[in-house]
């Protein structure tokens, strides 16, 4: 027997991370100013890890239910109200998922009969791809282009439609990009989609890092809520990445569905995540104000910085990275990474570890300080300047 | 505008006009002179540098916090009183409370005893001085929104998607 015959093809054959790959070197070489995180640099508030203590203490340790502590669906339910006007019931419309990761698998798995098709607009997060490949869909990227801001626009959703479609993800505020989709966008997706048997996926995780305005989620657009499962968390908007919270929102017969696979798979969220969220929920609004103030101000100077430099760089309304087209440096974006690693010490992501599309482009976090990315954003332009044509 | 303007210098003095106006989306102009005005105002008044001076060597300084009871003043309330406190150089703070004393005195002496006797000697016997509680700090852990001993360790992953 090989051993290595014995994995599933599936999983033999998915492509490793292409962040992974430049992890492994960026490690090696040690010392370096990184803007590659995909993760805010906010310690979790302290009343909000205070709860997650105090539920320790009382000795709150035990499984909670499948979908979730009630409290905690009910002000996640509270929440959707409050901040995006969509109501949901906490008992049959949500489930607490173990991050937000665990939605986009478990809402793939729930919708995906074999050689469906699932449409994922790219650049985007790493794992839509492998999961829809896992459940045994069929990934059919939708390039976004910086001349359209990387939104989805409504002509290139319909060229990829095809008998087989059955979910789109949409995935905005967007991990790399920084792109958002407007009420206006959306309509026009809306459009394309009402009188289809397609399911959205809208993975709303950066929701609360939305600059300049308000976040518009797709099932508040017309005809959208009855087709919609919404993903989000507490990662980013609460700064709380490794205590592995998020949640799904959608119509019942779904979320229902999604809770049966939950339940055989993970049994349930880490209680002690939970309580700590119930907290987050309930008093971190001025938690997220703050800290969304934070990334916008250190928005304005990393995109001020590539502008500066002479790099071409859209200006993200989202989340927290800019995507700044590096074409004029007569470079892939892998190599561009490398040489600037090698060069100056200092970590961006190629875009293409985002999908083929990322070809030209990089990510760059602001999650961290200001002086860091002063100092980051003084190394690249050495580089830059060197090798500009 | 101001506000913000307050906020980003309440967190970090030596931003500057550039800086500032580079955060937030403004004239660097603007914020120039948004900061002249509120100078002026005594919005902003003063720029300083928070110092653990425990870490500095051959530099002791010893803080007490000072509960002192007056007589108010009539016609002036409390406010002569305490200015008559807050003149001295020694005081670092001086702030009028509810309860069951009058005012926090906040002093600064180099030992013990230099404290010791500016309340004996000064603030004591002041006319509408009548009673004093005087309280040493053995040590600050925070002050002004600062942990003075934690070391921030990027703690993240280099890399992550």
């Amino acid at each position: 027997m090989r051993i290595e015959d014995m994995i599933a093809k599936k999983v033999a054959q998915m492509p490793p991370s292409g962040i992974r790959k430049f992890f492994d070197v960026a490690n090696e070489i040690g010392d370096v100013i990184s803007l590659g995180v995909g993760e805010p640099d906010f310690d979790t508030p302290w009343h909000v890890r205070e709860e997650g203590i105090y539920s320790l203490e009382k000795g709150k340790t035990v499984y909670s239910a499948n979908a979730g502590l009630l409290e905690l669906r009910q002000e996640i339910c509270r929440y959707m109200q409050r901040r995006f006007d969509l109501i949901y019931s906490p008992t049959k419309q949500c489930l607490v998922t173990v991050g937000g990761s665990e939605g986009i698998d478990l809402a793939i798995r729930t919708l995906i009969e074999t050689g469906e098709e699932v449409l994922i607009p790219e650049p985007s997060f790493v794992s839509y791809k492998p999961c829809a490949v896992l459940a045994g869909g069929v990934p059919v990227p939708i390039p976004t282009r910086e001349e359209d801001d990387f939104k989805l626009t409504a002509h290139e959703l319909e060229k990829a439609i095809t008998p087989k479609t059955k979910i789109l993800i949409l995935p905005f505020p967007n991990n790399p990009t920084g792109a958002i989709m407007e009420r206006e966008d959306l309509e026009a997706i809306a459009k394309v989609l009402r009188d289809k048997n397609i399911i959205v996926i809208s993975d709303e995780i950066y929701a609360e890092l939305t600059y300049g305005g308000e976040h518009v989620s797709i099932a508040h657009i017309e005809g959208m809520y009855e087709r919609t499962v919404i993903l989000s968390g507490f990662s980013k908007a609460y700064s709380m990445t490794g205590w592995r919270l998020g949640y799904a929102v959608g119509p019942a017969p779904i979320i229902s569905m999604m809770i049966k696979v939950h339940q055989f798979a993970i049994m349930c969220a880490p209680t002690t995540s939970q309580y700590a969220g119930i907290e987050a929920m309930r008093s971190g609004d001025e938690d997220v104000r703050k800290m969304r103030e934070a990334y916008d101000q250190r928005r304005r100077v990393m995109l001020d910085g590539f502008r500066s430099m002479g790099l071409s760089c859209f200006e993200p309304k989202g989340a927290f990275y800019v995507f700044p087209c590096i074409k004029r440096m007569g470079m892939t974006s892998e190599e561009f990474c490398e040489k600037l690693l090698m060069d100056q010490r200092v970590v961006v992501v190629p875009g293409t570890a985002f999908g083929e599309s990322g070809e030209g482009f990089v990510r760059a976090s602001y999650a961290y300080s200001i002086e860091v990315i002063k100092e980051a954003l003084a190394r690249i332009e050495v580089f830059v300047k060197k090798h500009l044509k | 505008m101001k506000t913000k303007i307050l906020e980003l210098l309440e967190q970090n003095s030596r931003y500057s006009a550039a800086d500032i106006a580079l955060m937030l989306g403004l004239e660097e102009q603007e914020v120039v002179d948004s900061i002249k005005e509120m100078e002026k105002d005594k919005i902003i008044c003063g720029y300083k540098t928070l110092i653990n001076w425990d870490k500095v060597e051959h530099r002791e300084v010893v803080t007490a916090l000072i509960e002192v009871k007056v007589t108010p003043q009539r016609g002036e309330g409390f406010d002569k009183i305490a200015e008559r406190i807050y003149r001295f150089s020694e005081v670092k703070a001086v702030y009028l409370m509810s309860g069951g004393f009058d005012l926090t005195v906040i002093i600064e002496g180099k030992t013990m005893k230099e404290v010791a006797l500016f309340v004996g000697q000064k603030l004591a016997p002041l006319d509408a001085v009548l009673s004093t509680g005087t309280h040493f700090v053995l040590n600050k852990y925070k002050d002004h929104g600062v942990i003075f001993e934690e070391i921030k360790k990027d703690e993240r992953m280099i890399v992550s998607p």
